[in-house]
Formats: structure tokens, C-alpha cells, sequence
């Protein structure tokens, strides 16, 4: 009986949650149709799109790396030159680019929002922007959401870059490929669709971090252990979200 | 003006406010006090929009603030100021922008809005040498002033202040005693101050009210707080462990 009981309240409970979400959600898109406060959402893109570009492209310089020499002592080194550039470029682009980016930055900026407004909830900070006459999901929420969105695609195209150069060094330096064969076959495998695919990814993805990171942040409650108990969910959901939707999303862009 | 008449509000099943009714004169300095858990900062909220009674009503200056209509968001609402209970201020923001937060947003110049902002923070006895710096930066008398500042920088015709003295040494709560008293004066303004320190409601109020188990029990002019025969005032009043208020370990 115990164990209906509390399977019972943990589908409510997840359900309320949905729901709390799917509110959550609807605010947001509800301010992006009033005031935009256009140097809160500078400031974001600078703080969520600038400042990780160097964790993307570090993380992406050496999955390219990596996965160049995978390929070729995984395979048949037969015609590795044209096998390796392609899987690299294809690997990078589609799928480790915006994956690994994704979740590389929800480490980084889902905490930090959720951290940020969690400390604002608890210390009335949240209470007094509305005191003032001024809406949070105005000021705090869509300008975050807003930056990560267009800065999300922008840091994966620097880490499509770069990973593909991460690529291309190990297999010129290590595996002793041409450099001009390499990024010839590279260009010669790659379509637009390849790229843009994974930008699109990079956007769904940005909107997972921000609003998972500001929806934590919102919901915190109980002082540091309440905003660390947030900034933790944040990561953790987002991550879980951007796994699930990339496979969602590479379904309905590469099956048909 | 403020008035409450028959407010209710339950978290799950636990009854916070039970009936609550309060009528504040424009004008007047009302302070409710009462115990830690009977109810005081969920009036409060209540009165800000902050948090949707379950039943009852809401009138300031008249007009109904619970009517659906009438958004918190809404460019006409009562002007109200709000002094929080650990000051609230911004902490991405330096001083001068907290105080003059509302108006940054506005079509008002930054030069303008600090111009106005060094002038408040004067009037709460703030140097301007402090107005470029971080609320992190002050002790917690000064966040408190920033913090009045800010409350009365638009000239409200409301204020609110929760538990304005909490935290701070007896001299220092003395002094934001006297500040509250004296600009609440010089604005004209209503003000309602929910405490449960007796130096602070004695200092503020013109009118002090009593909340017990979600509704007010007592209320009365300020000369009457030692008279009266209510034996719920009287007990909170002088701090005695024992009377009719049994002890609570919230």
C-alpha cells in the first residue's frame, strides 16, 4: 500500500512540476512581447556567449583530436585520409559540436543563472524587482533566455571550426596525413545542411540551459543549501533535456 | 488608506491569516506587531501583490488591488515603497542605481537619475562618496538606509517596512527609528511596519495593532500600549514567558 501511495504522489508531483514548468515557459514567451531590456540581454550575451568560448572551444579542439585518431587506428587505415576527414567534419558538425557544447555550457551557464536568481529569490531581490514596478521575467528571465538562444548557435560554430582544425592537426602531425588532401576532403564531405543542422540543435539547446537555469533559480527556496540544491537540478535537468532532445532533433532532421 | 477586511490565507492546510481585517488612515503609522509565525510578512505580502490571498479584500486609496484588472505591473498603479527585512538591494547594482532603479528604467537620464539618487541618499544621512559602490561593500545599518532611500525615492504615498531594525545594534535601529518616522512625515505618506521590536513600534507608530494566530487581535494608539487591559498586548508587550501567548519554537 506504502509503495502505491508513494508512486501516486511521485507521478503528481513530476506532473505539478510539468505544469509549473510549462507555466514557466509561457511567461517567458509572454515578455518577450512586452519590454526588452536591450543592455540586460548585451550583458547575457557577453556572459553566456563570450566569456564560453574558450571551454568550447578547448573541449571541441580536443574532441576533433580525439576522434581523428579513433577513427583511424579504430578502422582500416586504407584510405584513412578521405575516411578520417570526413567522419571528423561530419562527427564535429552534426552531433559532438552542438552535444558537447551544449552540455559544456549548461555546466557552466545553467548553474551560474540558477545560482544568480536562486540568491535572488531567497534574499527578496526577486520581490523587490516587482515592488519596483518591474516584471522579473522582463528584466531577469527572457533577456537570458533571449542570449542563449543566439549565442548558443554562435559558440557552436566556433567549435565546429575548431574541432575540425583539432582534427586536422593530429592527423597532419600525428598520422601523417597532407594538411591541403585533408581540408580538401573535409570540404569535399561537408554540406550546409551538416552545419546548420547543428546550429539549430545549438538554439533548442540555449533554451533548455536558460530556462532550465532560470526556473531552478526561481523555484529555489531555503537559503544556500535551497540555491545549491537549484544550481544542481538546473545542470542536471538541462543536461538530461539537451541528451533527449538532440536524439528527438536528429530523428526528425536526419531519418527522412 | 489602507483596507483589509476579511483576509484569508492557508499554505496546504495551515490557516496563516483567519479573517484579518485592519483599516490604516492616510496618514497614519500603523504598526502590527506579534510573533514570529503569526502571520505578519504574509499580510504583507498580501498587501504587495506578492503573494494571492484565498479570500478577502484589498483596498488602497480605495481601489481594490486583488481586482484582476489592476496589474502590479500596471504604469498607474499606487505609488508604494517597500523597505525589506534584509534590505533587498540589488547586488549586480552599485548604490546609485538601486536607489534609483525605478526610474533607470523609465525614459529618464542616468546623470539625471543619480543626480536624484545622491539627493535621497542625502536625505537618509548617506555621504555621496558611496554612491558607486556595491551593496556588499556597506554594513548592514548603511544596506538599511540605501534601503529606505529607495523606498521613498519615487515619493510614495504608501510605505511598507518589514521589520526594519532586524539585525541592526540598538543605536543603529534607533537611528533608522527615526529616519522611517521622520521621512514618512515629510512625504505624508501611510505607512504600515509589521515588527516584533517594541523600541521600533514605539519610536514609529501613531496606531499599533496586535496580530494573534492570523488575525488582529488589538489595535489602539501607541499611549495606549502600556493601558491596555488586553492581556495578549500586554505579555507580548513586556516580553513575559507566560500569559495567554504560549511559547513557539518557530
Amino acid at each position: 500500500m506504502k509503495v502505491l501511495v508513494n508512486t501516486g504522489s511521485f507521478i503528481l508531483g513530476f506532473i505539478q512540476e510539468v505544469g509549473r514548468l510549462f507555466l514557466f515557459i509561457l511567461k517567458t514567451f509572454k515578455a518577450a512581447t512586452s519590454k526588452w531590456y536591450l543592455k540586460n540581454i548585451f550583458l547575457q550575451i557577453i556572459s553566456i556567449g563570450y566569456l564560453s568560448l574558450p571551454v568550447v572551444a578547448l573541449t571541441s579542439f580536443f574532441t576533433g583530436g580525439a576522434l581523428a585518431i579513433q577513427i583511424y587506428y579504430g578502422g582500416n587505415q586504407f584510405n584513412s585520409e578521405v575516411i578520417v576527414s570526413s567522419i571528423v567534419a561530419l562527427g564535429i558538425t552534426r552531433e559532438l559540436g552542438p552535444v558537447l557544447g551544449g552540455i559544456v555550457v549548461a555546466g557552466r551557464v545553467s548553474a551560474a543563472i540558477a545560482a544568480e536568481l536562486g540568491t535572488m529569490k531567497v534574499t527578496e531581490q526577486i520581490d523587490a524587482l516587482r515592488t519596483l514596478s518591474t516584471d522579473p521575467y522582463e528584466y531577469l528571465v527572457f533577456p537570458r533566455v533571449l542570449a542563449a538562444v543566439i549565442s548558443l548557435p554562435v559558440l557552436v560554430g566556433f567549435a565546429d571550426i575548431i574541432g575540425i582544425m583539432g582534427g586536422w592537426l593530429v592527423g597532419v602531425q600525428s598520422l601523417g596525413f597532407n594538411g591541403t588532401v585533408y581540408l580538401q576532403n573535409t570540404e569535399a564531405f561537408l554540406e550546409s545542411g551538416d552545419i546548420i543542422s547543428g546550429l539549430i540543435k545549438a538554439s533548442v539547446f540555449g533554451f533548455i540551459i536558460s530556462i532550465m537555469g532560470s526556473y531552478h533559480g526561481f523555484n529555489s527556496k531555503g537559503g544556500a543549501q535551497g540555491v545549491g540544491r537549484s544550481t544542481m537540478n538546473a545542470v542536471v535537468s538541462s543536461s538530461i533535456l539537451i541528451l533527449a532532445s538532440n536524439y528527438i532533433m536528429t530523428n526528425l532532421l536526419f531519418s527522412s | 488608506m489602507i483596507e483589509i477586511k476579511n483576509l484569508n490565507k492557508k499554505f496546504n492546510t495551515n490557516s496563516v491569516l483567519k479573517n484579518l481585517n485592519i483599516n490604516i488612515e492616510k496618514g497614519e503609522s500603523a504598526v502590527v506587531i506579534g510573533q514570529s509565525g503569526t502571520g505578519k510578512s504574509v499580510m504583507l505580502k498580501c498587501l504587495l501583490g506578492l503573494i494571492k490571498p484565498d479570500s478577502g479584500m484589498i483596498k488602497i486609496n480605495n481601489v481594490s488591488i486583488l481586482d484582476k484588472n489592476l496589474s502590479y505591473s500596471n504604469k498607474n498603479r499606487i505609488k508604494i515603497g517597500m523597505l525589506f527585512q534584509g534590505g533587498a538591494l540589488f547586488d549586480s547594482l552599485p548604490i546609485w542605481k538601486n536607489i534609483s532603479f525605478t526610474s533607470l528604467q523609465g525614459k529618464v537620464s542616468e546623470k539625471e537619475c543619480k543626480i536624484n539618487a545622491l539627493m535621497t541618499l542625502e536625505k537618509v544621512g548617506l555621504k555621496s562618496n558611496i554612491s558607486d559602490l556595491y551593496p556588499s561593500e556597506l554594513s548592514g545599518g548603511m544596506q538599511k538606509r540605501v534601503a529606505l532611500a529607495r523606498a521613498i525615492f519615487s515619493e510614495p504615498d504608501i510605505i511598507l517596512f518589514d521589520e526594519p531594525t532586524t539585525g541592526l545594534d540598538p543605536i543603529t535601529a534607533d537611528v533608522i527609528n527615526n529616519l522611517i518616522l521622520e521621512k514618512v512625515k515629510d512625504l505624508g505618506a501611510t505607512a504600515l511596519t509589521i515588527t516584533h521590536d517594541m523600541a521600533s513600534a514605539r519610536t514609529i507608530a501613531s496606531k499599533v495593532y496586535m496580530l494573534h494566530d492570523g488575525a488582529i487581535i488589538w489595535g489602539d494608539d501607541v499611549s495606549e500600549l502600556e493601558k491596555t487591559d488586553n492581556k495578549f498586548s500586554l505579555q507580548f508587550t513586556r516580553g513575559e514567558s507566560n500569559g495567554p501567548i504560549s511559547h513557539r519554537s518557530n
